[in-house]
């Protein structure tokens, strides 16, 4: 077909296999070698003049061998980095269903706030009269968060979500400690559906884990609950709702099931954003729960963090709360940073990070939440759930449903019962889904469904993307069912890199980069 | 909502194709009576202009580190980042990816964290290096845990120059796993007999250099005893920029090599988010702590990299994993290894040399004051004076002139009476002029 112009519109292109090419890039996707393959020790991309002549103070440490790092002029330095940039998948590339991660849009608004002088360029010890409005920012969000949950107190420093179970955990075994009973209540309840961040932060701090069965409907029974409940059980850990994106219908009486027994309710609140607004966990007896800023109120992933996990605590153990932490008094607040300086009735267990936590993340989320208000963020909260229930009916005749009895709350969860005999596996589809464009959803999680697909739309993606995404899956599936092995087994065929072998990675592991050894010497 | 992309018709067409008559009956499995009706007691949405303004409100209440003269360190600097540097974190790929579960299309975080991972071992001088940890004292912790796994001990022994904050943490986690630690007292002149603190129950040794009172330590002796008994030595510091000058802990012998990369990239941020670099000998590699990056190969025999070493991890050992830790601190990660690919040894020495010369400089100028001492024999870029009187009020009193004069040792270790002592840092954003507001307010409060 020719255009008016008499160009042709579409290139001559054939069905075979393209030729390779000269460089081995294709295009927009180049190979970017390592920067120890490209950089010298002598280049630099940044200029500082050297100091006027003066004597050293280093005495005898001075550093003597070589460092043996390679530099960049600015130009190489930006291309390399653009370059590795566009082998990556981002929110802003399209839907990133990864369940229980909700990658939600950041918006750039909460970029730009965090950068500003008054945040980003502020020491955490310069004097405290010199930070009123860093100040400020840790109480509005304090504020935000214990109106969201319901909760009376709130401990702002943990550094992500785990580091933020660890603080709750310690809170709980502090005040079980308070009570003289330290010795003698030491087992956590995690339900096996469980984050493997729960039994591993119990584990951490000298409690021992006892497993919770799930039932067939992928909620944890109260009855199973008080079956294992005795004065040696610390608290449970639970998620909610849950790790199958159901919430737990028996969590209030799960939650005056542990009271009763002496017992905590620690909740993991990674998937907070299905309820903000819609419901408070101080409502249903929890008595700590981290908030994932980077999952909740957007904070950017960033490929892996930074995150913030700030802890809401119940009256009982917001005593316990790590320093540092803002009292107010009278109208005025103060920066408590000391054990020895908290207030009459504090009994702080300790610290768990140098400073004051991830300032950066609190600026972002509290940006996040004067956007949304309380009218926005309950309107988030609802469309999450929407999404996920709409491709859950989009995609229910086609795939199974492990637990059809309940409504999904924000995410979908689908097992692999329906890809039976295929030949096809949950990690084939989901590579074959990178072939059209999206990122997978979380594959093999929760490990109580077998071959898991747990897909979390989030409240970002609009009816005609959530279409194209349910449409994609019909017609993957179909294929599946389909006898057409090829699409799946070899997938992904059009990503930057084909599949990796990790088994190799593992076992013979290169951990670094190190100088080939020149040819005459490898003959040696 | 301008973040919300769903129309009211189109919720509505979505709840018919599910099948339910409203939205809340999606929370079905929520006690009826658990379920609010009405929008939290919270201001309702705003617009960006508004938004900006109130946080823009806030901010205008702290004073800036670059707007006045900044002498402030203890455990986090003030460098200058290349304009680059931020430009490139914020690039769509990086600042929205998650963590690179899928390799295939993550290759650009996973050959960064490669680089990265080789550039801490280079400037640890260390085998391997890890994908980072949350910041600079929580990898304190998990190199205390570590080092009890490989050593099947439960005593750790804290030099008195470790920052009182990283104690702290070290101290709370032990606590809790009920472990021992053995606490120097503060140390301000690095003449502590640590030596004599280490025996057969010793798991490791944990020793900051430059210490926290800006000194240089010799780790080797230290190193030589500890694994004379059978302990590891995990060496520390708080300002990776004297890595550019001084020996690095690798070549002393040290078997776990932990410290905070915020200098390199990464702003002040009111103490976060920072990054934690974390290296330790390569025979310690499956006790290691966090993600690690590894070469491989795809199905074409194209080079590679995915996490690897898993095994080791929470999401696959549960109860038995080598840490809890799962997000790190991947983008300030990249801030530090786009920021060290610029300078590249040849600019990192530079920078190295610059730090050192201007604290020097102050160094020598505090010392003609009356009444002012400077306390080391050695330093890098921060050091420790004596003050005629409680250093908390005289910081405040230069405050209220325009200076930020460094952090009293009080405001760290409360009641150890070490009140009218000073850490001050000077880095390469220091001028003549500053040195010279900060001698002549000081001649005023003093």
């Amino acid at each position: 077909m020719l255009n008016r112009q008499g160009r042709p519109t579409q290139g001559s292109v054939s069905a075979h296999e393209p030729h390779a090419t000269f460089t081995g890039n294709r295009a927009l996707q180049q190979i970017e070698p390592l920067i120890f393959e490209i950089g010298h020790p002598e280049t630099t991309g940044v200029d500082i003049d050297a100091p006027a002549p003066f004597k050293s103070r280093l005495g005898s440490h001075a550093r003597k061998g070589e460092i043996g790092l390679p530099g960049l002029s600015e130009p190489e330095a930006m291309r390399h980095y653009v370059r590795l940039s566009q082998k990556n998948y981002g929110i802003d590339t399209g839907l990133f269903p990864l369940g229980s991660c909700t990658m939600k849009h950041n918006a750039r608004l909460n970029e730009k706030t965090a950068r500003m002088p008054g945040f980003s360029d502020v020491h955490p010890l310069q004097p405290v009269s010199t930070v009123p409005g860093a100040l400020e920012v840790m109480l509005e969000l304090s504020h935000y968060l214990m109106t969201l949950t319901g909760m009376p107190a709130v401990a702002l420093s943990p550094k992500a979500g785990a580091h933020g179970e660890a603080c709750g955990m310690m809170a709980i075994k502090a005040a079980i400690a308070a009570k003289g009973e330290g010795a003698t209540r030491n087992v956590v309840l995690v339900p096996e559906s469980a984050h493997g961040t729960n039994p591993a932060t119990a584990a951490l701090i000298g409690f021992s884990v006892r497993s919770v069965p799930a039932r067939e409907d992928g909620t944890v029974a109260v009855e199973d609950v008080k079956a294992l409940l005795g004065p040696d059980i610390a608290a449970i850990m639970l998620t909610n709702p849950n790790t199958c994106g159901i919430f737990e219908p028996q969590i209030v009486e799960i939650a005056a099931a542990m009271h009763e027994a002496g017992a905590y309710f620690y909740c993991d609140g990674a998937n907070f954003n299905a309820i903000v607004g819609k419901a408070r966990p101080g409502d249903l007896g929890v008595d700590a729960m981290h908030i994932n800023l980077h999952k909740t109120f957007s904070t950017p992933h960033g490929g892996g963090g930074p995150g913030s996990g700030p802890v809401v605590l119940s009256e009982r153990l917001a005593p316990f709360a790590p320093v540092p932490f803002i009292h107010v008094e009278g109208g005025s607040a103060r920066l408590v940073e000391n054990a020895a300086d908290a207030p009459a009735g504090n009994q702080p267990f300790g610290r768990i990070t140098a400073f004051h936590g991830q300032m950066g993340m609190y600026v972002r989320a509290l940006t996040y939440m004067l956007s949304h208000g309380s009218d926005g963020m309950k309107q988030a909260s609802e469309d999450a759930v929407l999404n996920a229930n709409y491709i859950r009916a989009g995609l229910s005749d086609l795939m199974s449903l492990p637990f059809p009895d309940h409504p999904s709350m924000h995410e979908a969860l689908f097992d692999d019962e329906w890809l039976k005999g295929t030949g096809v596996t949950t990690l084939d589809f989901a590579k074959a889904m990178i072939d059209e464009g999206y990122h997978p959803m979380t594959v093999y999680f929760p490990l109580v469904v077998h071959g898991a697909m747990l897909i979390e739309p989030t409240e970002s993606e609009s009816k005609a993307s959530l279409d194209l995404f349910i449409a994609t899956l019909r017609d993957l599936a179909m294929a599946a069912k389909g006898n057409d092995k090829a699409r799946f087994t070899g997938a992904p065929h059009h990503a930057p890199l084909r599949r990796l072998d990790e088994t190799r990675a593992a076992r013979q592991p290169v951990l670094k980069w190190v100088p080939p050894v020149p040819l005459a010497e490898a003959a040696e | 909502m301008r973040y919300l992309p769903l129309t009211d018709t189109d919720r509505e067409d979505m709840l018919a194709r599910i099948g339910v008559a409203d939205v809340d009956a999606l929370f079905s499995d929520v006690p009826a009576d658990k379920l609010l009706t009405a929008p939290v007691d919270l201001p309702r949405a705003k617009g960006e202009l508004e938004v900006e303004r109130i946080m823009a409100k806030m901010a205008a209440r702290n004073v800036a580190a670059s707007s006045v003269p900044f002498f402030v360190g203890a455990g986090a600097y003030k460098h200058h980042v290349p304009a680059t540097v931020d430009h490139l974190i914020q690039r769509s790929e990086f600042l929205t990816s998650y963590t690179p579960y899928q390799p295939e299309i993550a290759q650009g975080t996973l050959q960064y964290l490669f680089e990265f991972q080789t550039q801490v071992a280079a400037l640890t001088g260390m085998d391997v290096a890890n994908a980072s940890m949350y910041d600079g004292s929580t990898g304190t912790g998990e190199a205390v845990l570590m080092a009890h796994r490989v050593t099947r001990r439960k005593k750790a022994v804290l030099s008195g120059g470790l920052h009182p904050h990283y104690a702290d943490v070290v101290r709370t986690l032990s606590e809790m796993a009920s472990d021992t630690v053995v606490s120097l007292p503060p140390d301000v002149t690095a003449g502590e007999d640590i030596l004599a603190r280490i025996d057969d129950e010793t798991s490791c040794v944990v020793v900051q250099n430059p210490d926290v009172f800006g000194n240089l330590r010799d780790l080797r002796p230290i190193a030589a005893k500890a694994h004379a008994h059978g302990a590891l030595l995990i060496a520390v510091f708080t300002e990776v920029v004297s890595l550019g000058a001084i020996e690095p802990p690798g070549a002393q012998d040290a078997d776990i090599v932990v410290g905070e990369g915020q200098s390199i990239g990464n702003a002040l941020n009111f103490g976060g988010p920072y990054v934690g670099l974390f290296a330790a000998k390569s025979k310690y590699i499956r006790q290691m702590p966090g993600r690690l990056c590894g070469e491989t190969v795809d199905a074409a025999g194209q080079r590679g990299f995915v996490l690897t070493l898993s095994t080791r991890e929470q999401h696959i050992r549960r109860d038995k994993a080598t840490s809890n830790i799962c997000t790190n601190s991947g983008l300030c990660c990249l801030a530090f290894t786009i920021h060290m690919t610029l300078l590249g040894q040849a600019g990192l020495e530079r920078l190295a040399q610059v730090n050192h010369a201007n604290a020097v400089a102050l160094a020598d100028a505090l010392a003609g004051v009356k009444g002012v001492t400077v306390l080391n024999d050695s330093f890098f870029n921060e050091f420790t004076v004596k003050l005629p009187r409680p250093a908390a009020e005289i910081v405040e009193a230069l405050a209220e002139r325009g200076i930020l004069a460094g952090v009293p040792v009080s405001r760290l270790l409360p009641s150890a009476g070490l009140d009218d002592l000073l850490l001050v840092a000077s880095t390469e954003v220091n001028t003549n002029e500053d040195r010279a507001a900060f001698l002549a307010a000081l001649a005023e409060v003093l």
